[in-house]
């Protein structure tokens, strides 16, 4: 259908699951086609159609967008999950570049050698817990929001909520020490095209699994 | 203007303040900018680890880390965020969306590139000369073929918009320290060295360009080493 933006990447989560978060909070419908394989990436290549030969790309508005940054600060610009004003703005873009670096860490878990993961894994609940996650109870506590950039619902609550909930992933009681968060995470869950999105059968993608690491592996000479 | 001392709790005189050691960093990309922009900021280094756990255990920095900048009232941390805002506030970042998302797109991979080119002296001896040979190859194959290419396409002075952006600025930044790399990283791309040599004249950039602006040098191998400890202890 003429019109839907069209995700390229690999059928998992990686770094196209924020952009995947952030148009389904916008209610936004997409398409996506995945590369399964080295000359499925090829092709996207020697066809011209990724600037810098990397993915994730999305087909939108008439433009092949490329660099996932770029392509979330669009969405959420034209979507008016922005904040209001450049300084709304500033704390949105810092709070989110908190929540990257955290779901950074995360992402690469799974492609650590085995005999690293345990280690890392404390990495990333030492970080959450001391780094990252008192910081936005922080935010919530001081201003007593629902939200947590100028009382309205932006990409910083959707970025957040993915966060936390990989970091459950990693731990489930990740967020014991933290009953704001807690709050914010069901207040986020159930705003309806977060709702949406958290059901099965969504466009939501699953955290890696075996399969899908070796595929990327050979894929992308990671 | 080099300030030693401690972090006081507001800034009175309203100026611009930089808060990292006395070296590029991610903090280089944004006093590039706002050199770019003629804005005039101030800087604290910290220059030992318990000067950096004093700021650490000061609280005002967010997520525990540098880069800091002082601007407008707010203690902003976080590269990009404090990328983000001196660009829209000084009408660096392209006039609509779309010139935003180009800017953006062109802008995140002088970062990628950059990431590689800082990280370089922290590689152990013997591993140096494959990294160099990994970031050449990917700024003749990957970064600069595009750039060469927009600036092709459109026959424009700038690479967005027809206007000066903070692309301009973060290529210009990110040619440069490829080029202390390998003196001749633009051979196969004129249109590049023609941009390089129109942004470099352009007065505000020229100015920061000159010796004793507050443009930082290249580390020295020797002081890695010193810088590492300064960060991990």
């Amino acid at each position: 259908m003429p019109g839907k933006p069209k995700l390229h990447y690999a059928n998992g989560r990686g770094k196209m699951e924020s952009i995947r978060w952030l148009l389904a909070a916008a209610g936004v419908e997409f398409e996506e086609q995945f590369i399964e394989t080295k000359e499925d990436l090829e092709k996207l290549r020697s066809d011209g159609l990724l600037l810098f030969q990397q993915v994730p790309m999305v087909e939108i508005d008439g433009m092949k967008m490329v660099q996932t940054r770029a392509i979330l600060s669009y969405l959420a610009a034209k979507y008016n999950l922005y904040g209001k004003d450049l300084k709304e703005r500033a704390l949105i873009d810092m709070y989110v570049e908190g929540t990257t670096d955290l779901m950074g860490i995360i992402m690469y878990l799974p492609f650590q050698p085995p005999e690293a993961k345990e280690k890392n894994l404390a990495l990333i609940t030492d970080k959450a817990t001391t780094r990252y996650f008192p910081v936005y109870e922080k935010v919530l506590k001081d201003h007593g929001q629902d939200y947590l950039v100028g009382n309205h619902f932006t990409w910083a609550d959707v970025h957040l909520l993915e966060a936390i909930l990989m970091a459950e992933e990693c731990k489930s009681d990740i967020l014991s020490k933290f009953p704001l968060l807690q709050a914010f995470k069901g207040r986020i869950s159930n705003i309806p095209t977060i709702k949406k999105f958290l059901q099965p059968g969504s466009q939501r993608k699953p955290p890696p699994d075996e399969k899908y690491i070796a595929q990327v592996k050979q894929t992308f000479n990671v | 203007m080099c300030i030693k001392g401690k972090l006081t709790g507001k800034n009175m005189s309203g100026k611009v303040k930089l808060h990292y050691f006395n070296g590029r960093g991610r903090m280089e990309t944004i006093r590039w900018l706002l050199a770019g922009a003629g804005v005039e900021f101030e800087e604290y280094f910290f220059e030992t680890r318990e000067e950096l756990i004093k700021l650490q255990q000061s609280g005002v920095l967010l997520f525990q880390q540098v880069p800091l900048v002082e601007i407008d009232g707010m203690k902003m941390v976080q590269t990009r965020a404090i990328l983000n805002y001196i660009a829209a506030k000084h009408n660096l970042y392209g006039k609509d969306l779309k010139e935003r998302v180009l800017i953006d797109m062109y802008v995140e991979a002088t970062m990628d590139l950059n990431d590689l080119i800082m990280r370089h002296p922290m590689q152990p001896p013997e591993g140096r000369e494959k990294n160099l040979a990994l970031i050449v190859d990917k700024a003749t194959n990957r970064y600069f073929p595009a750039y060469e290419k927009v600036l092709k396409d459109h026959g424009q002075d700038y690479l967005v918009g027809n206007q000066f952006s903070r692309a301009d600025v973060q290529v210009l930044e990110t040619i440069l320290m490829m080029e202390e790399m390998k003196p001749d990283i633009l051979a196969k791309f004129p249109l590049l060295q023609g941009f390089k040599a129109r942004i470099s004249n352009i007065p505000t950039i020229k100015k920061f360009l000159q010796p004793g602006s507050q443009r930082k040098s290249k580390i020295e191998e020797k002081m890695v080493p010193q810088v590492m400890k300064i960060f991990y202890g």
